[in-house]
């Protein structure tokens, strides 16, 4: 890898920004220049909110990405607007639950994660962006699963310390699942 | 050297003024600073310092006076809209010379114009926003760990030149989180004879007021203050080069906009057009000098700017318009891509603009 632009994008209130703030802690701790930019505004209450995370070898530029290596979408309208913006032989990650239709393009490698039904069936309905996060520590060899438990660790506020473990299940769940 | 955490600019910023030992925060909520105004709510109570939501902008920027005038050090913050309604108490603060910092996290006007990242109070910022003979350092971070060493950097300026420093930056680095390390600030200790902090019947009184009525004396206080302005153009330039050494395009740009540049620049010299970029940290002073060397020895200049092009008059001014210097912009909150200034260097070292 020398650069990797990850693009994650909901609604508001689906953790979308969190699950950004993981994976630059993940890139941080494995010694990455990082950078973590969210949309900010009225949009992040209830409407569309997205978050732009970079991992790179080098310093990190512009923080603004255009076009993803790998976009992880959590609704229709995110898939919608950014599936086409997604480089040749990229990765996009599906919500399956919440989103029935398919990818059109045939040149990225796409995997469809009924994520949010999983959460549900699993006692942590809230987690579904976690289950997303480890489909895409395993899809992406230069994020990976090592070092999960030290940047769940930091991203998880010192009040809410008891749902570190509830956090590391439900990435587990989605890092192994087929 | 202290571990790196993730931080939003504007945390960061917050957490440096308390680093360089700013106890007192006045400030009104305004999209996208909020959070230096939040985080001074939670953190300023517990060390002992002072978090005053005022009732204005207005309100804010005087109670800023007031600590000045003290002597302690003092910060405010707002986004554009809201540093228009604090000009008045910044020519004030000129006129008395107090020294503080006001942060500035720019979003798109004009009027309230709109909430997302704006460049366009260049002018606002570097020409004096108030009324009056007046200048303020200005610095322009361009990444998360800049925005806390510029912070401390500007209340040292400020105590040493005894005048507002200013952080101009915008609502993408306010927002963005990058690893940052933090480290305890060296804190210059400057003559603050001027303050007022009680006589004891010891000496005699400071007066701290902006209020001159005889021509003759207020001129000279004029001409005094830019004889100390001067020190400031003479001493305090900063700047970044970046692959300037073999440039034949240079591209000029701050804060965000500098970055998006770095992407241009690395796609242009794949192409194998020698492009570098003048990155002026100062923007005031200006750093006129190196920008004036570059054009002995570059094809023409692009200017990178998120206004209408603003930065671009003192380029030119700097370099004597003896090259070409074109603009790139987007406004209203809009981002030039690396690929729109990648065009412009393409034009710039052909020759073709204007």
């Amino acid at each position: 890898m020398s650069t990797k632009q990850i693009l994650i994008a909901g609604f508001g209130g689906q953790g979308v920004l969190f699950a950004g703030k993981l994976i630059a802690y993940k890139g941080l701790i494995a010694e990455k220049q990082v950078s973590w930019l969210p949309s900010y505004g009225p949009e992040m209450r209830g409407g569309t909110a997205n978050c732009s995370v970079i991992i790179s070898d080098l310093p990190v530029g512009s923080p603004i990405i255009s076009n993803p290596d790998v976009l992880v979408a959590m609704n229709l309208p995110s898939l919608k607007k950014y599936e086409n913006d997604v480089v040749s032989g990229g990765i996009i990650i599906v919500d399956s639950s919440l989103i029935a239709e398919k990818v059109q393009r045939d040149d990225v490698t796409v995997y469809y994660v009924p994520a949010t039904k999983m959460a549900k069936d699993e006692g942590f309905a809230t987690l579904a962006n976690m289950i997303l996060m480890g489909k895409l520590m395993k899809a992406c060899d230069y994020i990976g699963f090592d070092g999960v438990e030290a940047a769940v660790s930091k991203v998880v506020p010192p009040k809410k310390a008891n749902l570190i473990d509830v956090n590391l299940k439900a990435i587990k769940a989605g890092y192994d699942f087929e | 050297m202290a571990e790196k955490v993730l931080m939003k600019g504007n945390e960061a910023i917050a957490e440096a003024a308390i680093l360089a030992g700013c106890r007192h925060y006045f400030g009104y909520p305004i999209t996208p600073q909020t959070e230096i105004a939040a985080y001074m709510a939670k953190k300023m109570p517990k060390i002992g310092g002072c978090f005053l939501q005022a009732e204005s902008e207005v309100a804010a920027i005087n109670m800023v006076y007031g600590v000045a005038g003290t002597g302690k050090r003092v910060m405010t913050s707002s986004s554009s809209p809201g540093i228009s309604l604090k000009a008045e108490g910044l020519s004030y603060m000129a006129g008395s010379d107090l020294p503080c910092l006001v942060v500035n996290i720019q979003r798109g006007g004009p009027g309230l114009g709109g909430i997302q990242p704006s460049q366009a109070d260049y002018f606002q910022a570097t020409k004096g926003c108030g009324h009056g003979d007046y200048r303020m350092i200005v610095l322009a971070p361009s990444s998360v760990q800049e925005m806390a060493s510029l912070t401390i950097k500007g209340f040292d300026l400020a105590d040493k030149y005894r005048m507002t420093s200013m952080i101009l930056a915008d609502g993408t680095l306010g927002q963005m989180m990058e690893p940052v390390s933090l480290e305890e600030a060296v804190i210059n200790d400057y003559d603050k004879s001027w303050a007022v902090t009680g006589t004891e019947m010891k000496r005699k009184k400071n007066l701290i007021n902006s209020l001159s009525l005889v021509p003759e004396e207020l001129e000279k206080l004029n001409f005094e203050r830019y004889e100390k302005y001067k020190l400031v153009e003479e001493n305090e330039v900063m700047y970044e080069e970046y692959m300037m050494d073999d440039a034949e395009v240079c591209v000029c740009a701050f804060g965000i906009t500098a970055r998006i540049a770095k992407n241009a620049i690395a796609m242009a010299r794949a192409q194998g057009i020698k492009a570098g970029l003048i990155r002026p940290i100062t923007l005031w002073p200006f750093p006129e000098k190196v920008l004036e060397e570059a054009a002995d020895k570059v094809k023409g200049f692009v200017c990178v700017e998120m206004s209408m092009g603003q930065m671009i008059e003192d380029v030119k001014l700097a370099t004597k318009c003896k090259k070409p210097v074109s603009l790139c912009n987007r406004v209203g909150g809009m981002i030039p891509s690396p690929e729109q200034v990648l065009e412009k260097i393409i034009d710039a070292d052909k020759g073709g603009n204007e």
